[in-house]
């Protein structure tokens, strides 16, 4: 008998992302520009969870200082991040807003230099914490959805 | 090297050399006439204005230095496609300092970000106009001899001012200061700056839509141009463009040492009548503009005169 489920292997070393909304992890995939990386990448679609019915999970085969995930507490802060080394989660990386973001998002500025000066990085930083709000370096267009 | 992109650059403590150095150059104006000799300063200018870049102008001019530039964007390379960055590497090479104003938000910073030379920012779209906020607290510091408490009302077009909104930040750094902000329903300080500037930092302030109302209270009142270019349609910008007329009658409302600031052009929102009211601080304004920077110019060129 041929059980309905679908099997990916462990990594030995990098990250598992955990915990994405389904559906999300296209969207991560390109944040991460995960399609420049030469390593071994595996996207799971609508896994089977417990505390969400259906998530998305990445897993990322590279060396573990190769990736700077704070990106993905501005994309969604409840996605666990395991660390793994030898086959075994060896950490969780707490996800944190990065103070800045460039090139993740654009201004939707029209007034913004942004929209007509080439080779401009798209810079977002920071301004409350609190609030999660994010504004445009030149133009302190707040950031919206 | 220093450029100036918002009033905030400058520390209150930064900001009160600068405005000591502005008010020393008015006394003095001889001993920095050739302060500048040999500098130059670029206006890149790539939308007219008449005051700002002949302040900056007459600024350097005053200070023995030259000027050169360019007065719209049809008479620079930006005609022919050419980047901010590409210009400002270029002219960092003609000049020892620029003041530019571009219709586009955030333009000075990309020059600041590629220049060589300290980049003045001179209004950049509905963003910032630090200049400007510089002249307003050099003007208030010179007529009321303080920064510090007092009653601001803030008149007209409080929702798309730029001036009002650096005016606002510049002045809550300094204790005591209270705000009445006049104007109609439609034209309110948005709502992010009454929450998280004014509420946030505990600024006492109160609306009202009556200019009469608030005028017995002001130690300063900075009226405001209702700006056609900001109106979607034209009939909006009829209905509010007279919604405020400073007239002699409500002058007589003000206490004595009540000073009128307007950050010009006028159109219909302050009468000439009071043009002769001694209170009327607004062409003095434009003078000071002149001295602050003179002082601005000297504090980014790091150019001390004993």
């Amino acid at each position: 008998m041929v059980k309905n489920t679908l099997n990916v292997g462990r990594i030995s070393e990098g990250f598992v992302l955990d915990h994405i909304e389904a559906g999300k992890s296209m969207e991560i995939y390109k944040y991460l520009h995960l399609d420049k990386l030469d390593c071994c990448v595996a996207i799971i679609k609508n896994a089977k969870s417990t505390k969400m019915g259906k998530k998305d999970i990445i897993k990322i085969e590279c060396p573990i200082d190769f990736m700077d995930l704070d990106i993905l507490g501005f994309i969604d802060h409840n996605i666990t991040v395991n660390i793994i080394e030898n086959e075994q989660i060896v950490s969780k990386k707490e996800l944190r807003l990065p103070k800045e973001i460039t090139n993740v998002i654009r201004c939707k500025n029209p007034r913004c230099i942004t929209s007509i000066e080439q080779g401009l990085d798209h810079v977002f930083v920071l301004t409350d914490e609190e609030k999660q709000t994010y504004r445009c370096k030149y133009c302190e267009e707040k950031y919206s959805l | 090297m220093r450029h100036l992109m918002s009033p905030l650059d400058f520390s209150v403590e930064e900001l009160d050399k600068l405005l000591n150095l502005a008010q020393d150059i008015e006394k003095y104006p001889e001993k920095y006439a050739h302060a500048c000799a040999g500098k130059k300063l670029a206006t890149l200018f790539y939308e007219p204005s008449t005051r700002t870049r002949l302040s900056h102008e007459a600024a350097m001019l005053n200070l023995g230095g030259s000027i050169m530039g360019f007065s719209s964007a049809d008479s620079s390379s930006a005609a022919k496609g050419e980047s901010v960055s590409d210009t400002i590497r270029t002219i960092s090479c003609y000049a020892d300092i620029c003041a530019m104003r571009h219709p586009k938000e955030g333009a000075p910073m990309v020059a600041s970000q590629h220049s060589s030379i300290p980049v003045i920012n001179a209004g950049d779209g509905g963003h910032q106009h630090p200049t400007q906020t510089l002249t307003d607290l050099l003007t208030i510091l010179n007529v009321k001899g303080r920064l510090d408490n007092m009653t601001i009302g803030l008149c007209g077009d409080l929702k798309f001012g730029r001036t009002v909104h650096s005016l606002i930040h510049a002045l809550v750094r300094y204790p005591g200061i209270r705000f009445i902000l006049i104007s109609p329903e439609e034209l309110r300080l948005p709502g992010y700056m009454r929450h998280d500037v004014l509420d946030k930092l505990g600024i006492p302030y109160e609306e009202v839509v009556r200019l009469e109302e608030a005028m017995p209270e002001l130690d300063i009142l900075y009226m405001t141009r209702v700006q056609r270019e900001r109106f979607f349609n034209e009939e909006d910008y009829v209905r509010m463009k007279d919604f405020y007329i400073l007239d002699k009658k409500k002058m007589l409302l003000a206490p004595s040492d009540m000073y009128v600031l307007h950050p010009l052009p006028r159109v219909n929102e302050i009468s000439v009548e009071v043009d002769e009211d001694p209170r009327a601080a607004y062409f003095r304004q434009v003078q000071y503009g002149v001295y602050v920077r003179m002082a601005l110019i000297l504090t980014l060129l790091d150019i001390h005169v004993d």
